[in-house]
């Protein structure tokens, strides 16, 4: 049985707006195994950052909104069930920052402009050891430190705004990882940045995980940043993942439609060949098309089956799963909940 | 579907209601600006209903003598301190009648102080209709009539909806009067002080550098500087022979020259903030003259934003005016402003034996506050694509 | 900090002189001089006016001379601490307005603390439980609060307390103490007197900041930071506090600059109505008599405290917040 540190089973969260109900999230599963890095991708608006945010229980969803399972698995200990958490209350505090921590796409915004960036670092350590603001303090400069932080025992006194975009996410991820965390989830950490920082912090990223033996869930839209960090990767639309894999095996033979969509909108080096945008719209979330969400774009659609039924999880290779009526999909519509 | 909506006949091109509502969602991503504001606006409920008020006060003003019952200078020492009449749909049997009335009255004699005082006469009604013959009136100064809109036919009736002061004067039909001046020296003074605010915000953005520097910091000191012992400064030197109309006006221009500085702010804050705009920036790229821009694509979107800060100037210049005018600085006798009206419930004794004579301060609470959540809701749905 | 101090205090120095002009010009207002004016109106009170002395006066402060010899005399001698000479009380300004603006100075400061030790936590409650019963009235309250204008409200004030208790709710002081030297038992009297003007005086900041407190923290509350945060395993209650509570103070902190006014304005026509032993009072008899050094000096040395008050909060403002220095 391979070692599974989080197992999102068939979850759902979502909003009630003005306009009306908003599924962010509609029964969406994936693992994430220990040690290991997982590449959630997907368009903007498919739900992957809102699942990062649920998962710590800081998506702002009321818990009549939410349902499913989020098991969190910590070594040596019984699994707990995130969802049954209070949200907000002690056990899943307790659990935020210490076992699970995020990182976030703005690097900006996400660190409060008044208090220097030293002061935010070592609140994260002291919410969950019992440490001295001194001790905590020196902590706090041997990780800035160990995220290639320059000139760390200054810039732990800066204000957020006297930091470059690199040097701010270098300082985010110390954060994070104060507490040596299980699981890290990195919601489109280099988005913000340019090409060369998202390289170093990719990489930085890679080697930490390795160092500590942590997991991360790499949320992104950016293909080649799943290819550059991931074991496994999990293809997200309209609030479901639509497919699992090696990350070899997508980007050499994806099954799912959306998936070779995906692909095929990516440019390659060696191909000289036209790019082809994913046809149609991302639908309005008020307005999901019925069956298969992804139907009304797929070019493989077949009418009378993709449109009515949702299709379910099909095994199609050695750990490669595929929702997609091509390849099977439950023929009773019925949804496979079960683990992988 | 519901069952409700199932059970309805419904032919097979009808589309059903989720249709429509996306079908409304569709034109919303085209429709106008102004059709999305009216949109926003509608949803703040407070903001219509204050819309209302402020529109019905306005018409007030405007048909004062029509609406007010009574000449509001007719003195009547016999009806001194007369407590509000009170309107019955009962008569003395227990009958009821759908036309409101109000009951004769009798004089007694008190037998201890001597003093004449008044009871109902339950025995006579006076019905309340609409369009009665009353005190002869000028309307506007130019038609003369004694139609007023509601009243009782008997002259010799007593009927003070808010009851009478120490003259003997219909307090309620001062009040209606009163609302012609404080609610447009409001109006007039917020259109002074944006007339200020436009020339001076505009040099300031026109000229820019030292100039904007210089003006900035001039409406910063008037912003630093304690309003009310200013304008009692300036008021104080106005002449006592003036007209009204001239007190009027100086009045007005009193409270704009300190008014203008915070729409002059809004100015200058809106336009420069408009000027960093993309589409702005686009239409300059494009080769658009000047005027262009600023008649075709700034005026358009900051116009919203410059009503509903006027809007909500107009409740500050009608607080300042009362404020004045009650200090006795102010308007005088023989105008008639709410705050003028107030100066008689200075006196602490007149008050506690006629608590009605606040009811001018009651007129000037509702318009301040149907002024602040109309312009509100205007400032919310000035901007309908934020949210 | 040091450099930022000089740079405000040497803003002041045209700022106050702007005012000096302004309450020069508000002196020199009433048609004719005031020497003149005020001769009449002896005469036609019957006294007889000795010319000798009015020539004195007239020299005194160079009527006869150009509108600038009259206002270096006066700011010269303003500046020496001689704001004049009260004709209607006969006596020079000074010696009539220093309790008076010492206790207006008391009044304003005690309002400007009620404002804030009352909208603040307000505020923050009705942001964080937006939309529950509580913001909702709270909301009403401070939408009310906007709409009474100060002097209304201690004008119902008066009424309420005239008809429940039959005498006079304003003042400053029992009866007693009003004209008894300052002691520790008046100053007790004092403050229990304080605290209802100070409120009157104070309900239209209160509501004003409550509304502004309650809109900058609801700007804040959804930022990225307050998520962080959050995600660190924060409390709510902490974390609220610590972070998007304290940015949002900063503009809340900065609206010192119109309340500190606002107050003080209000304080005049609130003392009127209230009947405090203020400068209102003496400010609003001493315009409708004309006995403008008098008048003058309450308007020069209201704003120019305004204008230090303001001063020392920025000061204050810029040792809190490290943006403003470095800015």
């Amino acid at each position: 049985m391979v070692d599974v540190v989080l197992d999102v089973q068939n979850l759902r969260a979502g909003f009630p707006t003005p306009e009306g109900f908003v599924k962010a999230v509609d029964g969406a599963s994936f693992s994430v195994r220990r040690g290991e890095t997982i590449g959630v991708v997907g368009e903007s608006g498919c739900g992957k950052s809102i699942t990062a945010r649920t998962i710590l229980r800081i998506s702002g969803t009321s818990d009549q909104n939410l349902s499913g399972r989020i098991e969190y698995r910590p070594p040596g200990r019984n699994a707990i069930d995130l969802l049954g958490l209070r949200a907000n209350g002690p056990e899943i505090r307790a659990i935020r920052g210490a076992e699970i921590s995020m990182i976030f796409q703005e690097p900006m915004t996400a660190f409060s402009p008044v208090h220097t960036i030293g002061n935010q670092i070592v609140e994260a350590l002291r919410l969950h050891r019992d440490v001295t603001y001194e001790e905590a303090r020196v902590a706090a400069i041997g990780m800035l430190k160990r995220v290639e932080m320059s000139n760390a025992e200054r810039s732990i006194d800066a204000y957020p705004h006297q930091l470059s975009g690199g040097m701010r996410q270098r300082a985010m991820i110390a954060m994070a990882l104060m507490c040596s965390p299980q699981v890290l989830l990195a919601d489109e950490p280099t988005t913000a940045l340019d090409v060369t920082t998202q390289a170093q912090i990719l990489s930085l990223i890679r080697e930490i995980k390795e160092a500590l033996g942590m997991s991360v869930v790499m949320i992104t839209h950016d293909l080649g940043v799943v290819a550059e960090t991931s074991q496994t990767v999990a293809v997200m639309y309209l609030g479901r993942v639509v497919e699992i894999a090696p990350v070899r095996a997508i980007f050499n033979d994806a099954k799912h439609p959306y998936t070779k969509a995906l692909l095929a909108s990516v440019p390659k080096l060696e191909s000289r060949e036209r790019l082809e945008p994913v046809s149609g719209m991302v639908p309005s979330p008020f307005n999901r098309p019925s069956g298969c969400p992804f139907n009304d774009r797929c070019p493989a659609a077949m009418p009378g089956v993709c449109d009515v039924r949702m299709p379910s999880e099909t095994n199609v290779g050695d750990e490669h799963t595929v929702s997609c009526f091509l390849y099977g999909g439950d023929e009773d519509g019925s949804r496979r909940v079960d683990g992988l | 579907m519901s069952d409700k909506t199932a059970a309805v006949p419904t032919d097979s091109v009808t589309p059903g209601p989720e249709r429509l509502a996306l079908q409304k969602r569709v034109d919303l991503s085209v429709a106008s600006p102004s059709y999305l504001m009216w949109l926003k606006f509608r949803r703040h409920r407070l903001a219509v209903a204050s819309a209302v008020v402020v529109i019905m006060l306005y018409v007030i003003a405007a048909f004062a003598e029509f609406i007010a019952p009574h000449d509001p200078e007719k003195q009547n020492a016999l009806n001194a301190y007369q407590s509000p009449t009170q309107i019955h749909f009962f008569d003395n049997s227990g009958q009821f009648h759908l036309r409101p009335f109000v009951f004769g009255t009798t004089s007694v004699r008190n037998p201890d102080t001597f003093e004449l005082e008044f009871a109902d006469d339950t025995t006579v009604r006076h019905p309340i209709r609409l369009l009665v013959r009353g005190d002869p009136y000028k309307m506007w100064g130019v038609f003369q009539s004694d139609i007023h809109l509601f009243g009782v036919a008997d002259p010799d009736a007593k009927f003070f909806l808010l009851g009478s002061d120490k003259q003997g004067r219909d307090l309620f039909s001062r009040i209606v009067y009163g609302t012609r001046i404080s609610m447009s020296i409001g109006l007039v003074g917020v259109l002074l002080s944006f007339v200020i605010g436009i020339i001076i915000g505009g040099i300031s953005g026109y000229f820019g550098g030292v100039v904007d520097i210089v003006l900035q910091r001039v409406i910063e000191f008037v912003r630093s500087m304690p309003t009310i012992p200013l304008w009692l400064g300036l008021a104080a030197a106005l002449p006592s022979d003036w007209s009204i109309m001239q007190i009027y006006f100086s009045i007005t221009i009193i409270l704009s020259l300190i008014g203008w500085t915070g729409l002059a702010q809004v100015v200058r804050g809106r336009a420069l903030a408009l000027r960093e705009e993309d589409f702005i920036m686009a239409a300059r790229l494009s080769g658009t003259s000047q005027t262009r821009i600023i008649l075709r694509h700034m005026v358009p979107s900051f116009m919203s934003h410059i009503i509903a800060a006027l809007t909500l100037a107009v409740p500050e210049m009608i607080i300042a005016e009362t404020a004045l005018s009650f200090l006795g600085l102010g308007l005088r006798f023989p105008a008639i402003s709410w705050g003028v009206l107030l100066q008689e419930a200075q006196n602490l004794r007149s008050v506690a034996l006629a608590p009605w004579l606040l009811a001018p301060g009651g007129m000037v609470v509702i318009s301040v506050l149907a002024l602040n959540f109309f312009g509100d809701g205007l400032r919310d749905a000035a901007d309908p694509y934020r949210n | 900090m040091g450099a930022y101090i000089i740079r405000r205090l040497i803003l002041v120095i045209p700022t106050v002189f702007a005012i000096s002009v302004i309450s020069f010009v508000i002196i020199q207002l009433p048609p004719g001089d005031f020497l003149t004016a005020y001769v009449a109106t002896l005469e036609s009170a019957g006294q007889i006016v000795d010319q000798a002395q009015a020539d004195a006066l007239r020299e005194q402060y160079g009527l006869g001379d150009s509108v600038w010899v009259q206002y270096w005399k006066w700011l010269s001698g303003v500046l020496t601490g001689d704001f004049g000479f009260s004709f209607q009380w006969q006596r020079p300004v000074s010696e009539l307005i220093g309790e008076r603006m010492a206790l207006t100075i008391l009044l304003s400061v005690a309002s400007l603390l009620l404002v804030w030790v009352i909208s603040l936590p307000i505020g923050v409650y009705s942001a964080v439980k937006q939309y529950s019963v509580t913001d909702y009235v709270f909301t009403f309250i401070s939408f009310v609060g906007l709409g009474i204008p100060n002097f209304l409200l201690a004008l119902v004030l008066m009424w309420w307390g005239f008809s429940t208790f039959g005498t006079s709710v304003g003042g400053l002081f029992s009866p007693e103490y009003v004209d008894a030297p300052w002691s520790v038992a008046k100053a007790i009297d004092f403050l229990s007197h304080l605290w209802i003007p100070a409120l009157v005086l104070a309900i239209g900041g209160i509501a004003g900041l409550i509304r502004i407190m309650r809109a900058n923290l609801l700007d804040e509350l959804p930022k990225l930071y307050v998520t962080t945060a959050r995600a660190k395993g924060m409390s709510e209650a902490k974390l609220v506090l610590k972070y998007p509570v304290r940015v949002a103070l900063n503009p809340f902190v900065s609206t010192i600059g119109w309340t500190l006014p606002g107050l003080v304005s209000g304080s005049i026509i609130v003392s009127v109505v209230l009947n405090l032993p203020t400068t209102g009072p003496m400010l609003l008899t001493a315009l409708q008599s004309q006995d403008m050094f008098l008048a003058g000096a309450i308007l020069l040395l209201l704003s120019v405290l305004t204008v230090v008050g303001t001063l020392v909060s920025d000061i204050l403002l810029a040792w809190l917040d490290p943006r403003i220095r470095f800015h």
